[in-house]
């Protein structure tokens, strides 16, 4: 279906979400278990141990998972972007796409873009699973606790507000990530030396961009559902 | 009922294409403080040979690539057919663009799909060709350049001539009645650029297509030209059949045209 690019975007879909997921989810299960181990330490002292997996739940849910996912995936998606689009600029092919009746912009652009803001909430989800995942790991590790048990305490104080608010945000980081690495992509000039230019400028300012929008976004979400602030 | 009938004359008149296939006129182009193009104007007669030669820098790919819209003049226009090029925008574009072909000067094959499917893809964009049609026609394009064994390879596992002939097949995917060449013989072997030559003359003799090719090979531009011109600072140097080149009253056409490979 050319007018909406539907194949071009579900190769995308696979290429930057898909591909994406082990990353998403072995850093995922690494940032749990390092939370857990300092929860751990810090919440010791008062003796309330017992609330690791619901803190742990609770800084995913809200703020980790869609951050450090944000973050990882404009280091994969933007660079690849970046590189990907830059290279096809200095190769000539988008000016074949271009010859050959294609909106270039259309294909190779829009597509990524509706791609990552599909693919970003839903590598955040699999990134707050995983974070709760090597939260379990750590403390099965220090006190035998079960996966049945460590999920129902981490469930029983993270609702709807929490998830949605935060995991949506992700698609603004999407959009972020895919428009600017695209953008300097689709416009390098300079040859092979441009293509690493574009690539990194595309994961530094989509970083930049990611972490500042974060600030008011999350502003955003605490005038918006006060209780996600609770 | 009269505007219907006058619109269907006019889309008519326009499919006629009775006029040249690329008509300049007085185009300027520059790029910063520097003059690309400056009042340019030719016609390449439709089902003819027209090579552009000239030394690096004078602005021959940017006249090609003028032809089909990728840059735009500053001043003056650009027809194709009867389509002005210059002052077209999106779909209007594509039609003309779906009517022309382009060889690349390094064949820009999309990198991340195989050879066939790069074949295909114009096909797959612009026609109603069920899967089967598609790859049918993408194989008889790739044969006739030698590649349908390629179908399946990825453009990276192909050498510099197989590349350019990939590119050519992609071209001719559609049929184009205009095809426009970029340096065909840019970093082949002689043998690579003769067999290049061959399928370019193939087609112009038996598809009745109008080439527009732009090179330094002057051994190619005589196989291939009805007509040269010669670019020099942007403006045309010289003008006329390749024999009539040979004995210009400018030693600077003179002398590129004795080279057996300028530039």
């Amino acid at each position: 279906m050319p007018p909406y690019e539907l194949r071009e975007t579900s190769r995308q879909l696979y290429e930057l979400g898909l591909r994406s997921a082990p990353l998403i989810a072995v850093s995922g299960i690494a940032v749990g278990v390092v939370l857990s181990m300092h929860t751990r330490a810090s919440l010791e002292r008062f003796g309330a141990e017992s609330m690791i997996p619901a803190g742990l739940a609770l800084a995913l849910v809200r703020e980790t998972g869609p951050l450090t996912a944000g973050l990882l995936l404009s280091g994969r998606i933007g660079a690849g972007i970046g590189a990907e689009l830059g290279a096809m600029r200095v190769t000539e092919q988008i000016d074949a796409l271009e010859a050959t009746a294609v909106d270039a912009f259309r294909y190779l652009v829009v597509t990524r873009v509706a791609a990552c803001v599909i693919a970003l909430p839903i590598l955040t989800t699999v990134m707050n699973f995983a974070g709760m995942f090597g939260g379990y790991l750590a403390e099965n590790a220090a006190t035998g606790m079960s996966l049945r048990v460590y999920f129902d305490r981490s469930f029983s104080v993270v609702d709807m507000t929490d998830y949605v608010p935060a995991t949506v945000k992700t698609m603004v980081f999407g959009f972020i990530i895919a428009t600017i690495s695209a953008f300097l992509g689709f416009t390098t000039e300079s040859g092979t030396e441009g293509v690493g230019r574009a690539s990194t400028r595309a994961v530094v300012l989509s970083s930049i961009l990611i972490i500042v929008t974060n600030v008011v976004l999350v502003r955003l979400i605490f005038f918006l559902f006060p209780q996600a602030a609770g | 009922m009269m505007a219907v009938a006058d619109a269907a004359l006019a889309h008519r008149a326009r499919n006629a294409d009775t006029g040249p296939a690329v008509r300049f006129e007085g185009v300027t182009k520059s790029f910063g403080s520097r003059t690309v193009l400056d009042d340019v104007s030719f016609e390449v007669p439709a089902g003819s040979g027209y090579a552009i030669i000239g030394r690096s820098g004078t602005g021959k790919s940017v006249a090609l690539r003028h032809i089909i819209g990728l840059i735009v003049p500053d001043r003056g226009r650009v027809f194709v057919f009867d389509d002005e090029v210059s002052a077209l925008k999106g779909a209007e574009l594509s039609r003309v663009r779906r009517r022309v072909g382009f060889l690349f000067q390094n064949a820009a094959l999309f990198d991340s799909i195989s050879v066939g499917e790069n074949v295909a893809f114009p096909l797959r964009r612009h026609t109603r060709l069920r899967e089967a049609e598609i790859r049918a026609r993408a194989l008889d394009k790739l044969a006739a350049v030698g590649l349908e064994r390629e179908y399946d390879k990825m453009p990276a596992a192909l050498s510099g001539g197989m590349r350019k002939r990939a590119g050519l097949a992609r071209a001719m995917a559609l049929d184009p009645r205009l095809l426009l060449v970029d340096e065909p013989s840019a970093g082949l072997d002689p043998v690579t650029t003769d067999e290049i030559d061959r399928l370019l003359l193939d087609l112009k003799r038996q598809g009745g297509a109008t080439i527009v090719l732009v090179t330094h090979n002057i051994p190619s531009a005589r196989r291939l030209a009805d007509q040269v011109i010669m670019l020099h600072e942007g403006r045309i140097a010289a003008q006329g059949t390749p024999d009539a080149l040979d004995t210009f009253d400018n030693e600077l056409v003179r002398a590129f045209m004795r080279s057996e490979h300028a530039g």
